[in-house]
């Protein structure tokens, strides 16, 4: 098979949708509340994606697994069980090895259960879809709020501290935005973030105001 | 250091709101601020929800986990008691007030993934809050984020009759943008109570 046909299939198709074209933060709205809270700094972002990942990765296999031993009427309860279980063995480990990072996070680790990410795409994709389809959706819409929200805390991060992975970047004398470190900076830079994202998607823009 | 409840009560409603200080919430103060009248119903039913259920946790983690040494089951015990308390308002309300059932109802199967819901019962294991604080904590969030909830989508009404905003800026953009700044407006409270 050509390379360039890997394109064309519908694994990367599925991949790619949940990557580039249906961007979870932007386009689908889904995960704002931690990709506001947890952008201030890049560690933390970092933390917070990576988890997102192995959380959004493993409960999709599993929800592909037993999508047709899952009674429809308690398929929430359901999904909720296994993706508490998962982030707590996420928290567990970010306790046990990045204690400082677990402390910033606090109690944001332990919301990753009510994201909107994992609920929705377990309702949208990983409840109807075979195995391998869910892994490669589960992959793309986890990749695509990672790098969300490292961009958005790399911004964050360099403005409000002068610092990048906790390395100084900026002169000396460069006076630290405060606002960026607090709630108002992450409302405005996400709004900007999304405009942007929308202008060089060229998505249909919303009716409604 | 003891709190006092009250002082908290506040604290939770100006100083350091669920929504605008802590970020918890975003997705539904974005997809439910577009009428002031569907705001208002989901800001009551979070106010009921999060009492409830920070007062059913805070008895489970105290006198259930704690005692059985298993802390570590809290998030999964308190995920079940937030999805069980919204099915059984939802079945009490069928049944007993079909009058609400249209106006506040409707918004009850969509709490159960509302962060600021599981975010209270987190805060107050981290924060070692007693009974009281906890009441007047839990409450006071929902009202908080209720007025937050609120005043978005009053203000996205009257912006839908006078402005232009631009294409990729309506809807979330813009929304953000009004979150933002209130934020800031409410950071004038801050100094007024203290709470950490």
């Amino acid at each position: 098979m050509r390379l360039s046909k890997i394109f064309y299939t519908r694994g990367f198709r599925t991949f790619s949708k949940g990557f580039f074209k249906e961007n979870t933060v932007c386009c689908q709205l889904l995960g704002l509340c931690s990709a506001l809270a947890v952008s201030n700094k890049v560690e933390n972002a970092l933390a917070m994606g990576l988890g997102v990942v192995f959380v959004l990765i493993a409960s999709s296999f599993l929800v592909s697994l037993l999508r047709n031993f899952i009674p429809s009427q308690y398929r929430i309860i359901t999904f909720m069980i296994i993706i508490s279980t998962l982030v707590i063995v996420v928290d567990q480990f970010l306790k046990a090895y990045f204690p400082l990072i677990s402390k910033q996070l606090g109690p944001y680790v332990a919301l990753i259960i009510t994201n909107c990410i994992l609920m929705g795409r377990h309702e949208a994709f990983a409840a109807k879809n075979p195995v391998s389809y869910s892994i490669l959706d589960a992959i793309g819409n986890s990749l695509s709020y990672t790098y969300s929200l490292l961009l958005i805390a790399s911004i964050r991060e360099v403005l409000a501290f002068g610092t990048f992975f906790n390395i100084q970047v900026m002169p000396a004398n460069f006076s630290p935005w405060i606002v960026m470190a607090m709630a108002p900076g992450a409302f405005f830079l996400l709004a900007l973030y999304i405009w942007l994202f929308r202008i060089t998607a060229k998505l249909q823009p919303e009716k409604e105001m | 250091m003891e709190l006092n409840p009250l002082m908290i009560f506040i604290a939770a409603i100006l100083t350091h709101n669920i929504a605008l200080s802590y970020l918890l919430g975003m997705c539904p103060l974005l997809a439910m601020s577009r009428q002031t009248n569907t705001a208002i119903g989901m800001g009551i039913a979070v106010i009921f929800v999060m009492t409830i259920t920070a007062i059913v946790n805070w008895l489970l983690y105290h006198f259930v986990l704690i005692p059985s040494g298993s802390e570590i089951m809290s998030y999964l015990v308190f995920i079940i008691v937030i999805a069980s308390v919204v099915q059984l308002l939802e079945m009490i309300i069928e049944k007993f007030f079909p009058r609400l059932q249209s106006s506040f109802g409707i918004f009850l199967p969509l709490i159960t993934v509302n962060c600021t819901i599981l975010a209270v019962s987190l805060f107050m294991v981290l924060r070692t809050y007693n009974f009281w604080q906890t009441v007047l904590f839990s409450s006071g969030s929902g009202v908080g984020w209720a007025l937050a909830i609120t005043i978005i989508a009053a203000i996205r009404e009257k912006l839908r009759m006078v402005s232009d905003v631009p294409q990729g800026l309506r809807g979330a953009g813009i929304t953000m943008v009004i979150a933002g700044i209130l934020s800031l407006a409410f950071m004038g409270f801050s100094g007024m109570v203290d709470i950490q």
